[in-house]
């Protein structure tokens, strides 16, 4: 029953004029969060967001949650040696005064276990949760497969 | 103490085959070697999606773009395949005269996950190919890459696989042109390859 309550949702709360929502949460910025469409739920999807740190304090991102997945984990594409590999992350730091990026080729989420397709066009909520600022549950984008990035900056132009 | 001439020649072989062990040991056993050679040809036979074998003699007279991934990878591979499409797209009819290879490192999962359907997804160019252990091997062997399964506990099927995640170009002779190393923007890699079409 889950995964289709969960894909009536998905459908329903599909809608364009969420695009590029900014969240924030104290001296938190959130915002560019999408993930690539999935074929199926077989393969990992991925989650990418940007968070910006305007207080004088530093933060961090200790774990996030979906309903999408069944486990979700913070990773990182770590390249040495010319040699890709993905390992888990306790945290990413988040320091005060900049902003982190969850993009290609770095920290990602990984979302495993899905419970539904991810299908471009739609949003689903992920809920972050930072080590001093709390939890804040905001809207992920589903972009196309083909994505390379998130293409809120020319949206908001 | 005098050393007779044959403990000097002991002491000498000793001492090198000290040397040589150490340098055994400090050299990177993970890098890829770098490849200078100026007639390097890569091989392989691995079949693809339908089971069809294919080699790079089928494919003489094209440009191959190369790229040893898995599908269960979510970050790196789409990224770069990503980036192959919007060269082919980009390429508009000389596309004909490059050939994009997905070349699956996570053969038998990735045969079960479905391969056409994501190389597909990405292009309708990309061919994607996946042998079996020995035919991966002996193909990433030939372009002289790494590639290994990690177990972890947490990934989906207690594996992921680490992996060098450049794109090879490979000329119309079969012979290794370059790398792309991860990450070149797709412009850059359109550029190059309009320059040799």
């Amino acid at each position: 029953m889950k995964p289709l309550i969960l894909s009536i949702f998905l459908t329903l709360s599909a809608s364009p004029v969420l695009a590029c929502e900014t969240f924030g949460l104290g001296n938190l910025t959130i915002e560019q969060a999408w993930t690539r469409a999935t074929i199926g739920t077989g393969r990992p999807a991925v989650f990418y967001v940007e968070i910006t740190n305007s207080g004088d304090s530093d933060d961090a991102l200790i774990g996030i949650t979906t309903p999408a997945a069944g486990m979700p984990m913070l990773h990182e594409t770590i390249i040495t040696e010319g040699v890709a590999s993905m390992a888990h992350v306790k945290s990413v730091p988040v320091p005060a005064g900049q902003t982190v990026r969850l993009a290609p080729g770095g920290y990602h989420g990984m979302l495993m276990g899905l419970t539904t397709a991810l299908k471009e066009g739609e949003n689903f909520p992920v809920t972050l949760t930072f080590q001093a600022a709390g939890a804040v549950t905001i809207d992920v984008e589903v972009l196309s497969l083909r994505e390379d990035g998130a293409t809120c900056e020319h949206a908001a132009q | 103490m005098r050393l007779t001439g044959l403990q000097k020649v002991l002491w000498a072989g000793a001492g090198i085959a000290l040397l040589a062990y150490g340098v055994l040991m400090v050299l990177p056993n993970r890098a890829p070697v770098s490849v200078t050679e100026a007639d390097f040809r890569p091989i392989f036979s691995l079949p693809d999606a339908e089971g069809l074998v294919r080699t790079p003699s089928e494919f003489a007279g094209k440009h191959l773009l190369v790229f040893f991934g898995f599908t269960n990878c979510p970050d790196v591979c789409p990224t770069t395949l990503t980036e192959i499409a919007q060269v082919m797209d980009e390429l508009g009819s000389d596309g004909d005269r490059v050939q994009p290879l997905f070349i699956s490192i996570d053969p038998e999962r990735d045969r079960r996950l479905g391969l056409a359907e994501f190389t597909s997804a990405f292009h309708p160019s990309i061919i994607g190919l996946a042998g079996d252990e020995t035919q991966s091997r002996a193909a990433a062997d030939s372009f002289r890459i790494y590639y290994a399964r990690e177990n972890d506990s947490a990934a989906p099927d207690g594996y992921t696989m680490s992996h060098s995640p450049a794109l090879y170009l490979i000329g119309p002779k079969g012979d290794w042109l370059r790398q792309f190393s991860y990450g070149t923007p797709a412009a850059d890699i359109l550029a190059d390859l309009q320059s040799r079409l």
